[in-house]
């Protein structure tokens, strides 16, 4: 029977075993395993990885004895071979030894584990803070610049819904990719300060060994320091109601110069943004503008066509086809004790009154009005 | 009071208004039977979708439903009751009580339980559907961002909570008062001394749970702000007070697990059971520093680093006892005359899995490789090998094990082996591969999955349909012994089981030890 078991174990484990081999071989970089922690890209994730690997082995090494010793007495001790069982039933020795023993090893493990821990928890001397906020379901990332005017912007999945629902074939980085990845310096200590708008979440980062739940009302300190530059991809990782598994987070590391330029960019994209917000556009220019805003903002809850699902229809609603105030009361201010948002804080004014007239003009609605954004500032302010 | 001392009432009144311990222990054991059924349908929902990435055949809402009625059904509904059937069953006849010290509450706290299920299932069908925000159901997602059914939910909790209560102020009522002469303290059988530790924990504890829905429906219905930073409180007092009541919960569940193969062990192995004090002790010690390791459900909500440290000192300690109760089991077969029947194949099986759950455990104390594991999928493979290898498979075995004394028949042997077989094969294929994909990076409680995590994904699929479908054949089996098993009569159904209920007739009768015997 121990033999029995032992072959069952094996034609159990095997597939997982040729499996495991196979996906070792194609993994060769040092940030993606199929089946283990990433190293990581992060002295504290190094320090990390080797405390997960020793306290494993120290783990397979104890249970690799103990199994072993029943295996033994499964084997030998066994009533149908007339083992005759004996009659002993303590032993304050040996039980002082495996209450002291283990106890040993434990201060071994507590030990690294401690120093890491006080590595993580100094968040002193950082060269730039980003402040980190979840949002059901997406991540805004505010650099926060002493000198000038922050850079916001939120970070959306930009899978495609056609992916999800299984119509188009899935991409290399299925659920994993966004439109707007968070770009930092390699070499740099960069702290993030975490906090959420509505629930709980939590910023994931595997390779950069980066873990702190998003909690609304308090904000909570953490830090990296890449060592490499590449595209790091990790998942919002505390439950946060229906979309959670859409909250991927993509953190682009690069060379200082490379970030100076981008921040550079991003600045002049918000001064352009600002330029756009005194102007007037075209009924098409909104429509496509507002086209793109719906298909990140809306789409997942109101449908591709406007037909609702989660949320309401828009097609021929009440809402979209009726008094333009209340339709950008609800855009603004979301419903509250629903699914919807406020998206006043999330969508600059271009972005809100391309996404209303293109809700009140698509999907058959043909209100045949434009929404400026003075409008939108103006509703704003009251 | 004549006739009732010769056997139960006839018809549906007999189970309705029955003060018999071992009438209710049967209703228990049904009860969290169809329960484990109807939980371990949801997980089949679950790992259908997670079949292949990508969505199928569920909406991303109601998949959250599915986890969070797996989860709540899973652990009030089967486990617990499991336990509590067993108890009901077990304890007076281990104790040679004539029934439990207080019968009427008895009846009270089974029969509070099929209504309240009824109502949290019924939340299916409500508007806005079931709670959705996980079993553990943390705050603001609990209360402000939840729908209807939530209030629902808290009802059933507190009813919940007062069946957990009142069972266990009976089973410690019990177990203090009316133990037979000469049982002292510590000769008391392991299930018992379990029993009754995790009985004062269960006082200890389901308060504070209710305390904690009672603030929740507070701050949903009457304007109070406990987990809203915006009114002054503060989400993260929620996931203090939940586990302060949910890490001893979860020793709640394994405790009596622990105490059911300290009885089946030593009687395959022939052998009396290795370290009894030593195993006494550490079931105390567990239950001690249970109270004092819960935020290690919660290193990332940003605790101080002094609060960090304490409570991963605190929870490594505790494989300290764990140890020593592994080592006792494994000492016991050691130079036993051992056979391997299905309870002890499910016992073995328990000491196997629950011990890799135990080392999943201590490498999750560890808190900063925990700012890994946490809510990935490697925790999701450690409790599910410490509740289901743990506490559904010691179960099993004590099912196996009893059922020839409660009814007087002989499962099928075979068909218990092979039930073992393909749980135990069907169970790793579910559950080893999740240690890999949340090593890798997936986050548990997520509808669909990156690519690099499908083939695992599959995998565990496969094999979490193979556990489900096994137990079929667990139901079959009991139902056929039941009914047409072969019939024993020996008091002592296996040749190497110790213990007051093995001294009492095959099946045993309607009311045992009605005059207490003498404990040597």
């Amino acid at each position: 029977m121990g033999l029995k078991a032992k072959r069952l174990c094996k034609l159990a484990l095997g597939p997982v075993l040729l499996l495991m081999s196979v996906i070792a071989m194609a993994a060769g970089d040092d940030n993606i395993s199929a089946y283990n922690m990433p190293r990581g890209v992060t002295e504290v994730g190094h320090q990390i990885y080797n405390l997960h690997m020793i306290i494993l082995w120290i783990c397979v090494v104890i249970g690799v004895a103990v199994f072993a010793v029943m295996f033994y007495s499964i084997y030998y001790h066994r009533k149908s071979r007339g083992f005759k069982a004996s009659t002993f039933h303590e032993s304050t020795k040996v039980e002082i030894a495996w209450t002291v023993v283990p106890f040993l090893i434990l201060i071994m493990m507590a030990i690294p584990a401690t120093t890491t821990l006080v590595d993580i928890y100094n968040n002193d001397d950082a060269e730039m803070d980003i402040v980190v906020t979840g949002f059901q379901w997406k991540w805004k990332y505010e650099y926060l610049n002493e000198d000038g005017e922050n850079v916001a912007f939120f970070s959306n999945l930009s899978t495609p819904q056609a992916e999800i629902d299984n119509i188009a074939p899935k991409g290399e980085f299925y659920l994993l990719e966004v439109d707007e990845p968070m770009v930092i310096p390699v070499d740099t200590k960069v702290r993030f300060l975490i906090t959420a708008n509505d629930v709980i979440h939590s910023w994931w980062v595997p390779s950069l060994a980066v873990k702190r739940d998003a909690i609304p009302g308090f904000i909570n300190e953490v830090w990296t320091k890449a060592t490499k530059e590449g595209v790091y991809r990790g998942q919002c990782a505390e439950l946060c109601g229906k979309s959670h598994g859409y909250m991927p987070i993509v953190v682009n590391v690069v060379s200082k110069e490379e970030y100076k330029q981008w921040l550079v960019g991003k600045q002049q994209d918000a001064a352009q943004v600002k330029d756009l917000m005194a102007q007037s556009f075209s009924m098409d220019e909104l429509m496509e503008r507002g086209k793109g805003v719906y298909d990140v903002n809306c789409l997942a809850c109101h449908g591709a066509k406007g037909e609702g699902g989660v949320g309401t229809a828009i097609a021929a609603s009440a809402v979209a086809t009726g008094d333009v105030g209340h339709h950008l009361d609800i855009g603004i201010k979301g419903v509250p004790g629903t699914a919807m948002q406020a998206f006043g804080a999330q969508l600059n004014d271009v972005d809100m009154a391309a996404v209303i007239t293109y809700q009140r003009n698509a999907f058959g609605n043909n209100m045949g009005d434009t929404i400026q954004p003075i409008d939108v500032f103006n509703y704003k302010k009251g | 009071m004549g006739d009732h001392h010769h056997g139960p009432a006839k018809g549906l009144s007999r189970w309705l208004f029955t003060t018999n311990h071992k009438d209710i222990g049967t209703m228990y054991l049904w009860f969290s039977f169809s329960m484990f059924l109807l939980g371990g349908f949801f997980a089949m929902v679950i790992r259908a979708e997670l079949f292949q990435p990508g969505m199928q055949l569920v909406e991303p809402a109601f998949f959250n439903q599915m986890t969070t009625l797996h989860g709540l059904i899973m652990v009030f509904g089967a486990i617990m009751p499991s336990f509590v059937g067993l108890a009901n069953w077990m304890i007076p006849m281990m104790i040679g009580a004539p029934d439990m010290a207080l019968p009427r509450l008895n009846n009270w706290s089974f029969w509070l339980l099929p209504p309240t299920f009824l109502l949290l299932a019924s939340t299916l069908f409500m508007e806005g559907g079931a709670p959705q925000a996980g079993w553990t159901f943390y705050a603001p997602l609990s209360t402000t961002y939840a729908g209807p059914s939530v209030t629902y939910f808290i009802f059933c909790i507190h009813v919940l909570g007062l069946s957990s209560i009142m069972g266990s102020i009976n089973i410690i009522a019990t177990v203090m008062n009316m133990r037979a002469p000469g049982m002292t303290y510590m000769k008391m059988p392991l299930f018992v001394w379990t029993w009754l530790i995790t009985a004062f924990l269960l006082v200890a504890v389901m308060p504070v749970l209710a305390g904690l829905v009672t603030m929740m429906l507070m701050d949903v219905h009457f304007g109070t702000s406990f987990f809203s930073a915006a009114g002054g409180g503060d989400p993260v007092l929620f996931q203090h007070i939940f586990w302060f009541f949910g890490h001893p919960e979860v020793y709640i569940i394994i405790l009596p697990a622990f105490g059911v193969i300290s009885q089946i062990i030593p009687a395959f192995s022939r052998k009396p059971l290795f370290g009894y004090d030593s195993m006494v002790y550490a079931t105390a010690s567990i239950a001690f520093l249970s109270f004092i390791v819960w935020a290690h459900h919660m290193y990332t909500v940003g605790m101080p680093l002094a609060g960090e440290l304490f409570f991963m000192y605190a929870t490594m300690l505790i494989a300290v006892p764990t140890g020593v109760k592994v080592f006792n089991w494994v000492s016991t077969m050691w130079r036993g005359s051992l056979s391997f029947e299905t309870p002890m194949l499910f016992s073995i099986g328990f000491l196997i899995l629950f011990t890799i759950g135990g080392f999943t455990g201590l490498m999750l104390s560890i808190a900063p490789a925990d700012f890994q594991y946490h809510d990935s999928y490697f925790v999701v493979a450690h409790f599910h090998y410490v509740m289901v290898a743990g506490a559904v498979f010691s179960m099993t075995a004590a099912i196996y094990f009893w059922l020839p004394k409660w009814c007087g028949r002989m499962y099928n042997e075979t068909m218990g082996k092979t039930h073992f077989w393909i749980s135990f094969i069907g169970f790793n294929i579910a559950f080893f591969p999740q240690h890999f994909v949340g090593l890798a990076g997936m986050p548990r409680r997520i509808p669909d999955y990156a690519l690099q995590f499908a083939d695992f994904n599959m995998m565990s699929s496969i094999g979490a349909f193979i556990y489900g479908a096994s137990q079929i054949l667990f139901l079959y089996n009991v139902i056929a012994t039941i009914r047409s098993g072969e019939p024993v009569s020996d008091e002592k159904v296996w040749d190497g089981a110790e213990g007051l209920e093995w001294t009492i007739p095959t099946p045993a009768p309607y009311h045992t030890f009605e005059t207490p015997p003498l404990v040597k």
